[in-house]
C-alpha cells in the first residue's frame, strides 16, 4: 500500500509526440483513482509511466514520498492488469499466478497458500490446472486480476481490464472489482475511456484530454460542478445540453427562451467577470413536462414549447429529444466531444435538447409538448476558452 | 488436406482428391524410383521395372562397408548440426532485436540479410575457393560451416523475426511487472513461446545444409570434409568397373532419412499454435 504522487510529469515520445504534459495528480494511500477521457488523450501513457514501462520526459514521480522514476518496474513493486490480460499461454492458470511469487523467491507451500487463497476469492478453484487458452473471457479477466493480487503489491494499475467483455458481464465484473479494492485496500489506478465505470468505480475521478489533466474530483462533483465545457459534455449520459446565449441586464436570451438569472447563478457570473456571449449548459434531468407541474413551480422557471423529434421511455423516465431553432453553440471542446461520442447528427438549423420526463409525461413523437427547465440549474461557459463561469473551483 | 470444410459437395471433394494425388505422385515417382533401385540387384538395375524382381540388401551393405561413405555421413552431420546451431544462435538474437527493438541501422541489417539471400551462390564460389585456400580452410569443416551461416542467416533471421512478431510484447511487459528481469523474461515467457519458431527454423537450416552440393563440391578435395551429396559424385562402387547406380541410390536414401525423420519428429511441434490464447482471441 501506498501513496502515489505525480509531480508534473511529462512524456515526450521519440517521434516528438507529446503525450501527456505536467500531470500532477495525488494518490493517497488505498485510494482509487480513474483515469479517464477519450482515446488518444494519454491515459495509457500516464499509467505507464507510473508502472515503469515507459521513461518519464519530465516531473518526478514518488511512491511513499521517495523518487522512482530511475526504477525498473520490478523494483516498485507494482502490480498491472492489461486490457488484452496477457497471460502465459505456456504456463496453467496455478503458474500465472504464482509466476510474480516464483520471481520473488517465496518458498513453494505460501506460493501454493496463496494462489489458492486468490483462486477462492476470484472463484477460480476449478479452473487452477487449466491452461489460460481454453477459459472465458471474464475468466481469464479473474486469472489476470488473480496474478496482480497474489503478491500483495503497493499499487495495482489497471488498463482498461474489461473492455474486452460484453456488457453485462463488464457489469458484473465492474461490481467485483470494486468491491475487490475496497476488501484489499489497495491503492489503485484504474483507466478507462467509459464515463458509467469511472463515475462508479473510482473514489476520485482524473479527466484528461490532449495529454491534459482537466479536472479531479470525486464523481458527484465533476457532475455538479465541471470545471469546464469538455468535463461537463464528458461527464453524464445522455450528456448535458449546450446552448448559445446572451447575458444581458440579468436576463439570458437563449434558444429556450429569455429568462432572468437567479440570485446564485448571478452572483457567481458577476464573480467570474462572465462576457456577453456565452455557453449554456443544461443536464436533462433538470426538465420537466410542464403539464405535470402546479403553477407555483412552473412560475419559478421558464418554459419552451418544441415538437417531439425522439421519445425513448426507459419505464422509470421518458427521454424526449427536441430540436429548438436558432444558432447552435459552437466552441473547440464540443467539436472534440461529438467527435468523440460520434455524433454527426448536428441538426443544421437549431440545436438537439435531450429532456429527461417522469414517466408520466404524455409526450407524443410529433406533438409539441410545454417543457419546463430550472433556471437554478444552469451552468454558464466561456465559449473562448470552455472554462465555467459559474462553479468557483 | 486440401479440401476445406465438410460441406463441399462430392463432385468438388473428388476432384480436390484427384488433383491431390496426381501432384503427391508427380513428386514422388523419382523418389520411390531410387528406393527401388536401391534394392535391385546388379543385374536388374537396368530392367526399367519399378518393383526389383529380386531384393537385396547389398547396395546398404556396401555402402556401410566403404569407409568413402562413412566418412562423407560425418562430416554431413557434423558440417550441419554445427553450422544449424550456429546460425540458429545468432538468427535468434538478430531477429529478437529486430522484432522488438528500434535500434538505428535496423533497417540497413534487415535489407543486408535479404541481399545475401538473394545473392546467387555460384558468383561467390571461385573468390570463396582462392580465399579459403589462400586462408588454409580449403578442404576444412569450417571452411563448409562458415559459408553455410552465412546463407542460413537470412533465412534463419526472417523465420524468427516472424515467429516473434507473433508473440504478444504486453507478456513481456506482463512479465517485467511480475518482477522478472530482462534476461529472465525472455528465459522463462519469450523463448518457451518461440520454441515452435526456432525448432521450424533449426530444421529448415539444417535441410539447407545437408542438401547443399555447390559449396561442398567446390570447397573439398578429400575425404577431410566432403559431404555426402558430394561425396555421391565421385563413387565407384566396389571395383572400377562397376555401375555405381545401386549404391548411389542407396546412399541417396540413407541421407533422405534424416530429413523425414526430422519432419515427422518435430511436425507437431511446428503446428502448434502454442501462442493461443496469450490475448483475448
Ligand atoms: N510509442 C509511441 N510513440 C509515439 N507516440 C505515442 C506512442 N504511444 C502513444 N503515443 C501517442 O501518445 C498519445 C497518448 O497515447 P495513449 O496510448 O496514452 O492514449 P490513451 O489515452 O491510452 O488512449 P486509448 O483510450 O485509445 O487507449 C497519443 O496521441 C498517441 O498517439
Ligand atoms: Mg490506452
Amino acid at each position: 500500500m501506498a501513496e502515489i504522487v505525480l509531480d508534473k510529469v511529462t512524456k515526450r515520445y521519440p517521434d516528438g509526440a507529446l503525450a501527456v504534459s505536467e500531470v500532477d495528480i495525488r494518490i493517497a494511500d488505498g485510494e482509487f483513482v480513474i483515469l479517464v477521457g477519450p482515446s488518444g488523450c494519454g491515459k495509457s501513457t500516464t499509467l505507464n509511466m507510473i508502472a515503469g514501462l515507459e521513461d518519464i520526459t519530465e516531473g518526478e514521480l514518488r511512491i511513499d514520498g521517495e523518487r522512482v522514476n530511475e526504477r525498473a518496474p520490478k523494483d516498485r513493486d507494482i502490480a498491472m492488469v492489461f486490457q488484452s490480460y496477457a497471460l502465459y499461454p505456456h504456463m496453467s492458470v496455478r503458474e500465472n499466478m504464482a509466476f510474480p511469487l516464483r520471481l520473488a523467491k517465496v518458498d513453494k507451500e505460501t506460493v501454493r497458500q496463496k494462489v489458492e487463497e486468490a483462486a477462492r476469492i476470484l472463484d477460480l478453484t476449478q479452473h487452477l490446472d487449466r491452461k489460460p487458452g481454453n477459459l472465458s473471457g471474464g475468466q481469464r479477466q479473474r486469472v489476470a486480476m488473480g496474478r496482480a493480487i497474489v503478491r500483495d503489491p503497493k499499487a495495482f494499475l489497471m488498463d482498461e481490464p474489461l473492455s474486452n467483455l460484453d456488457a453485462k458481464l463488464r457489469v458484473q465484473m465492474r461490481t467485483s472489482v470494486a468491491k475487490l479494492q475496497k476488501r484489499l485496500g489497495t491503492t489503485t489506478v484504474y483507466v478507462t475511456h467509459d464515463q458509467t465505470e469511472a463515475m462508479t468505480l473510482g473514489d476520485r475521478v482524473v479527466v484528461m484530454r490532449g495529454g491534459l489533466v482537466q479536472q479531479i474530483g470525486s464523481p458527484q462533483s465533476l457532475y455538479e460542478q465541471p470545471a469546464n465545457l469538455f468535463v461537463a459534455g464528458f461527464i453524464g449520459s445522455p450528456s448535458m445540453n449546450f446552448l448559445p446565449a446572451t447575458l444581458a441586464d440579468g436576463h439570458l436570451h437563449t434558444p429556450l427562451g429569455d429568462f432572468p438569472l437567479t440570485d446564485r447563478v448571478r452572483r457567481l457570473a458577476e464573480t467570474a467577470n462572465a462576457p456577453r456571449e456565452l455557453i449554456m449548459g443544461l443536464r436533462p434531468e433538470h426538465f420537466e413536462d410542464a403539464g405535470l407541474l402546479d403553477d407555483a413551480e412552473k412560475a419559478r422557471g421558464g418554459t419552451f414549447t418544441a415538437s417531439v423529434d425522439v421519445l425513448e421511455s426507459m419505464g422509470s423516465d421518458k427521454y424526449a429529444y427536441f430540436t429548438v431553432e436558432g444558432e447552435t453553440a459552437t466552441s473547440a471542446e464540443l467539436e472534440e466531444l461529438a467527435a468523440e461520442s460520434g455524433s454527426t447528427e448536428m441538426t443544421d438549423n437549431g440545436s438537439q435538447v435531450v429532456t429527461r420526463l417522469s414517466a408520466a409525461s404524455g409526450a407524443r413523437i410529433g406533438s409539441d409538448l410545454t417543457v419546463w427547465f430550472d433556471p437554478d440549474k444552469i451552468h454558464l461557459f466561456d465559449p473562448q476558452d470552455g472554462r465555467t463561469l459559474t462553479y468557483s473551483s | 488436406m486440401a479440401v476445406i470444410g465438410t460441406k463441399a459437395p462430392g463432385g468438388l471433394k473428388a476432384r480436390w482428391t484427384l488433383i491431390d494425388i496426381i501432384v503427391v505422385v508427380y513428386a514422388l515417382v523419382p523418389v520411390l524410383w531410387i528406393l527401388s533401385l536401391s534394392f535391385k540387384t546388379k543385374d536388374t538395375l537396368a530392367d526399367r521395372n519399378f518393383f526389383p524382381r529380386e531384393w537385396t540388401w547389398q547396395n546398404y551393405i556396401d555402402i556401410f562397408n566403404t569407409s568413402e561413405f562413412l566418412r562423407a555421413l560425418l562430416n554431413s552431420i557434423g558440417i550441419a548440426v554445427i553450422a544449424t546451431v550456429i546460425a540458429v544462435v545468432l538468427g535468434t538474437m538478430a531477429a529478437y532485436a529486430i522484432a522488438r527493438l528500434d535500434f538505428p541501422g535496423k533497417r540497413l541489417l534487415v535489407g543486408v540479410s535479404l541481399l545475401i539471400a538473394m545473392f546467387p551462390q555460384v558468383s561467390l564460389v571461385t573468390p570463396l575457393f582462392e580465399m579459403e585456400r589462400s586462408l588454409g580452410l580449403f578442404d576444412t569443416w569450417p571452411g563448409l560451416i562458415l559459408p553455410y551461416i552465412t546463407f542460413a542467416l537470412p533465412l534463419a533471421i526472417y523465420t524468427l523475426s516472424a515467429f516473434f512478431r507473433e508473440i504478444p510484447w504486453e507478456l513481456e511487459k506482463a512479465a517485467k511487472m511480475d518482477g522478472a528481469t530482462p534476461a529472465q523474461a525472455f528465459r522463462r515467457v519469450i523463448a518457451p513461446l518461440a520454441a515452435p519458431g526456432v525448432f521450424t527454423t533449426a530444421i529448415l537450416v539444417f535441410i539447407f545444409c545437408w542438401n547443399d552440393f555447390l559449396f561442398a563440391i567446390s570447397l573439398t578435395s578429400t575425404t577431410a570434409s566432403r559431404t555426402v551429396p558430394a561425396a555421391l559424385s565421385f563413387f565407384q562402387g566396389s571395383s572400377r568397373f562397376e555401375d555405381p547406380t545401386g549404391t548411389v541410390s542407396a546412399a541417396a536414401v540413407v541421407i533422405t532419412i534424416p530429413i523425414i525423420l526430422f519432419v515427422l519428429f518435430f511436425q507437431r511441434r511446428i503446428v502448434a499454435g502454442l501462442t493461443s490464447g496469450a490475448v483475448k482471441g
